[in-house]
């Protein structure tokens, strides 16, 4: 199966739950925001939130800017 | 001589001086720069995560955030929209209601599309957000910001990272007089001097970053933009004395030897 990440085509062998998207991605989930399809996923949803193929992730974080 | 203490929406802060974390030569030579410069609010950009290379230090392992507010902007936004979904994910990823609200309507100048900014503004507020809006120098738009539920006014002094300096020395300060919530003069300082002006003609607090990133000496420049902004906020205090087109002699006229 097959989403777009940040924009960009990511293959997954089964839908995976946001924190274990982000445990597979080696990213801190404390130090990012999650959307699914569009939707902010709230933090303490993220071990619910389940993504599956065809969905639309976009995972954000703090970078420099004035 | 005793000064009302900074407070935005109920948020009281040490220093009238808020610097940007962008552009800085390294995460060492920022966390030095913000120490040197007293502030406790830095705005940070909301970006997607580079997927593909995590090697990358996280930005937030150089900023003290027992000390520092975070304030996440929506640079980059064209659309309200745009910037209403940066300010959600901002909010996610930070935990607070703030949000430097960016709505961009020209790449070259990067000015302000005002009548998205307002419509940003109003669907925020309504949401729950304390929107610090960048905005240009028109009294106006910042009346009608203010109007729609801002936390406080940003009005331009010049592009941002243009170093020209307060172009528009009266509108600040009409604005000044117009606004009820703070006003932060936001962008286009080039130098201590132009943030000292800034303060002088009575904002609340003065916002940069390029100035201090891009000086040769990024912390001796943020220690400078310290000293400024509390040199322009005293002076605001105290009362600058009225200008007059000729002298008037300091010293005595009378007595002066062998007249």
């Amino acid at each position: 199966m097959e989403i777009t990440l940040n924009g960009e085509r990511f293959e997954l062998e089964q839908p995976l739950s946001v924190t274990a998207l982000l445990a597979r991605l080696d990213i801190d989930p404390r130090r990012v925001a999650v959307e699914h399809n569009q939707d902010i996923v709230k933090r303490h949803r993220f071990p619910d939130v389940v993504v599956g193929d065809g969905d639309t992730v976009e995972i954000v974080n703090f970078v420099g800017g004035g | 001589m005793t000064d009302t203490p900074f407070v935005i929406a109920g948020r009281t802060f040490k220093s009238r001086l808020i610097v940007g974390t962008g552009k800085y030569s390294s995460h060492a030579v920022m966390a030095q720069a913000h120490e040197a410069s007293g502030a406790d609010m830095v705005t940070v950009a909301v970006r997607r995560v580079n997927i593909s290379d995590r090697s990358r230090e996280s930005l937030l392992d150089y900023i003290d955030t027992k000390r520092m507010f975070i304030l996440p902007n929506t640079a980059g936004c064209y659309t309200a929209d745009e910037a209403i979904r940066t300010a959600r994910l901002g909010r996610e990823a930070g935990l607070s209601e703030w949000v430097k609200l960016e709505v961009i309507g020209d790449e070259r100048t990067l000015f302000p599309d005002n009548e998205a900014l307002i419509e940003a503004t109003n669907v925020l507020v309504k949401e729950g957000f304390i929107v610090l809006p960048y905005t240009n120098d028109d009294p106006i738009a910042c009346r009608k910001l203010e109007d729609a539920g801002a936390a406080a006014v940003m009005p331009l002094g010049a592009p941002i990272g243009s170093g020209l300096g307060i172009q528009n020395v009266n509108n600040i300060r009409i604005i000044r007089e117009f606004s009820k919530v703070p006003m932060i003069v936001d962008a286009g300082v080039g130098t201590a001097s132009d943030a000292a002006l800034a303060m002088e003609l009575g904002a609340d607090g003065v916002l940069m970053n390029t100035a201090i990133a891009g000086a040769d000496h990024p912390v001796a420049m943020a220690e400078a933009m310290c000293h400024a902004v509390i040199a322009g906020r005293l002076a605001w205090l105290a009362g600058r004395i009225p200008k007059k087109m000729y002298a008037s002699a300091s010293s005595p006229v009378e007595g002066m030897v062998g007249r």
